[in-house]
């Protein structure tokens, strides 16, 4: 019998802890696919963020590094400068990458370097229990915007591709989503360019996942897919924002 | 023996850490230790090497995470504030038991202080520089050619025990220019990760993955790490005190100074010798650990210590631990940037041998 489905090589075997109908699990996949079908998982070093998915080191077969809170880019700058040719991935929440790392994000971008990030917009700080997010959209309610996030008080939401896409520097920018079979088909064939990039010297690239956090949403799995279609795409549009080919 | 150099301090160290085989530097400008990020600006684009200026001590500290994961020989260096906002990657560098390199050249605090020597960052440094129960190695040179020689050391301290080690220099040490003799170039930067298994350099599909972190969400797995690294500063503290005794034979007064000041009291001790005052000095070189047995053992001999420091006191609490209160330790002391005169320390010498 020919095999047609299976887990994807660069995967473990230890069970996610993530939420049912969290999205971390399908960006996982996606991102060790890429991996797979790259043939790079002997010379590729995972940072995994601080956020929901700190524990990504025991999920990805590859040599994984645990960066503190923000810090990701840099470490990988790091790893980079010390093994050109190795494949170097971070993979970041909202709060992570957008809010304490947002120095670390702009200057690693800024220099171009040779790495892969994987940004998850989930609108929410979801490990410490649904606080506000730099992200998070407005009216929205969290722990900490108990009475929805207000513009004059909390500010507005950044949106990172946009933010870096006035950058000279960065070789790839694209935001996707993972909330139906048809995101999640333009997800896989972003993430896997941003690792191709990257084999082929090209440069800095971020793919931006717009994804869910059904337990600090308060919302069941398929309205939070909803919410992601029709709350979170339209102010955050899914595309191509920079693409130096 | 190497060719002898007339050398700045700072620049000592930069070029001691690229013939200890250190191919990585990651900085950001503060004054007094510039020199170093502008000498390995010069040098390592020529040897291959990586020069990167980070947009932040944080940045840097954390560039030498990721260096440091893959085994190679990575640095920074900072003055005191900067080394403030380092804190946070050497507690993440020593929960993942990595050997690293970072140099503190002191100024005066706290908050942005002033740009003149201080040693005031010695609790800061001695007692493990940012949250959690750890430590670092801490090296505290007192010539150029000590900066040079115990740049090597570190790094090979803490290969040996894997947790990162400091040059604790005051910003005197990092500005002046002595003869120095430099380590010979024996080590290759690139036969140094294979000493590593550890190191997360890809597992080319040949072995199970590495995992550098410092997490542990089970307490009992937590609290085993932590008596585990303990272990290793045991050892530490057992096996590698290191000091310098000068006239102790007879003394009755020992000083106790480190860095700059070890320097002045040296002259002033020659002055009070010449009065007819039996006094020494046992000067720490390693600071953490900190040299406490010689100084015990001194305590069964001398009448009285005094600490020559640049701060308001601080070592002086060592070395009352270190005796158990069991003699007077006094302090000559000035803070700010400012140095005691031997004529300061002659005085102060001279009260204790009374």
């Amino acid at each position: 019998m020919a095999i047609v489905f299976q887990k994807p090589k660069a995967l473990t075997d230890v069970p996610y802890h993530y939420c049912p109908g969290c999205t971390h699990g399908i960006v996982h996949r996606l991102v060790a696919e890429a991996i797979d079908a790259l043939g790079i998982e002997g010379r590729t070093v995972g940072i995994a963020p601080v956020g929901c998915s700190v524990m990504a080191y025991d999920y990805f077969k590859c040599d994984m590094i645990e960066a503190s809170h923000g810090r990701a880019p840099a470490v990988a700058t790091g790893v980079k400068r010390s093994m050109p040719d190795n494949i170097v991935f971070t993979y970041q929440g909202d709060g992570d990458l957008a809010s304490i790392g947002l120095c670390e994000t702009v200057s690693t971008a800024c220099r171009g370097e040779n790495i892969t990030i994987i940004f998850i917009n989930n609108a929410i700080y979801g490990m410490t229990g649904g606080q506000m997010a730099p992200t998070s959209l407005i009216g929205q309610v969290t722990q900490t915007s108990p009475y929805g996030r207000d513009a004059k008080t909390q500010g507005m939401p950044i949106r990172i591709c946009e933010l870096l896409a006035t950058l000279d520097a960065p070789a790839y920018l694209e935001r996707v989503a993972v909330n139906s079979v048809a995101h999640v088909r333009q997800a896989k064939k972003a993430i896997l360019k941003a690792f191709k990039n990257q084999v082929e010297g090209k440069g800095f690239s971020l793919v931006e996942v717009v994804s869910t956090c059904p337990t600090n949403w308060g919302l069941t799995p398929d309205k939070a897919c909803q919410f992601v279609e029709e709350k979170m795409i339209p102010f955050y549009p899914l595309g191509c924002y920079k693409d130096r080919g | 023996m190497g060719e002898k150099v007339l050398m700045k301090g700072n620049e000592a160290i930069a070029e001691a850490a690229i013939r200890c085989g250190c191919r990585h530097y990651f900085g950001y400008p503060i004054t007094p230790q510039t020199e170093i990020a502008a000498y390995m600006a010069k040098r390592m684009p020529k040897i291959g090497g990586t020069f990167l200026q980070a947009e932040s001590e944080i940045a840097a500290i954390n560039m030498v995470y990721g260096c440091a994961s893959t085994g190679r020989r990575a640095m920074t260096s900072s003055s005191s504030p900067g080394i403030s906002l380092k804190a946070e990657g050497m507690s993440y560098l020593a929960g993942a038991d990595l050997p690293a390199l970072i140099v503190n050249v002191q100024r005066g605090g706290p908050g942005l202080g002033g740009i003149q020597p201080s040693q005031s960052d010695y609790f800061f440094m001695t007692r493990g520089p940012g949250h959690g129960d750890f430590h670092i190695i801490v090296l505290a040179p007192a010539t150029v050619q000590e900066m040079a020689d115990m740049t090597r050391l570190a790094f090979e301290l803490g290969e040996k025990y894997r947790m990162p080690a400091m040059l604790l220099a005051d910003g005197t040490m990092g500005q002046m220019m002595e003869p120095v003799v430099l380590p010979e170039d024996t080590v290759d930067p690139e036969t140094i990760p294979a000493t590593k298994p550890w190191a997360t350099t890809g597992t080319q599909m040949k072995r199970a993955h590495n995992i550098v972190n410092s997490l542990y969400l089970k307490p009992d797995e937590l609290e085993k790490t932590n008596f585990e690294r303990f272990e290793r500063y045991a050892k530490l503290e057992k096996d590698e005190c290191r000091w310098e005794e000068y006239l102790m034979d007879d003394a009755e007064v020992c000083v106790i100074s480190v860095g700059i000041t070890a320097r002045v009291a040296k002259n002033a001790i020659a002055a009070a010798r010449k009065e007819g005052i039996k006094v020494g000095m046992i000067r720490p070189i390693t600071l953490y650990p900190f040299p406490k047995e010689p100084i015990a053992k001194a305590a069964a001999k001398v009448k009285s210590f005094l600490t020559v420091e640049l701060n308001m006191g601080q070592m002086n609490e060592d070395v009352k631990l270190a005796i158990g209160c069991s003699k007077p330790v006094a302090m000559c002391n000035r803070v700010g940037g400012m140095i005691p005169s031997a004529d300061e320390v002659l005085a102060a010498i001279r009260k204790e041998a009374k």
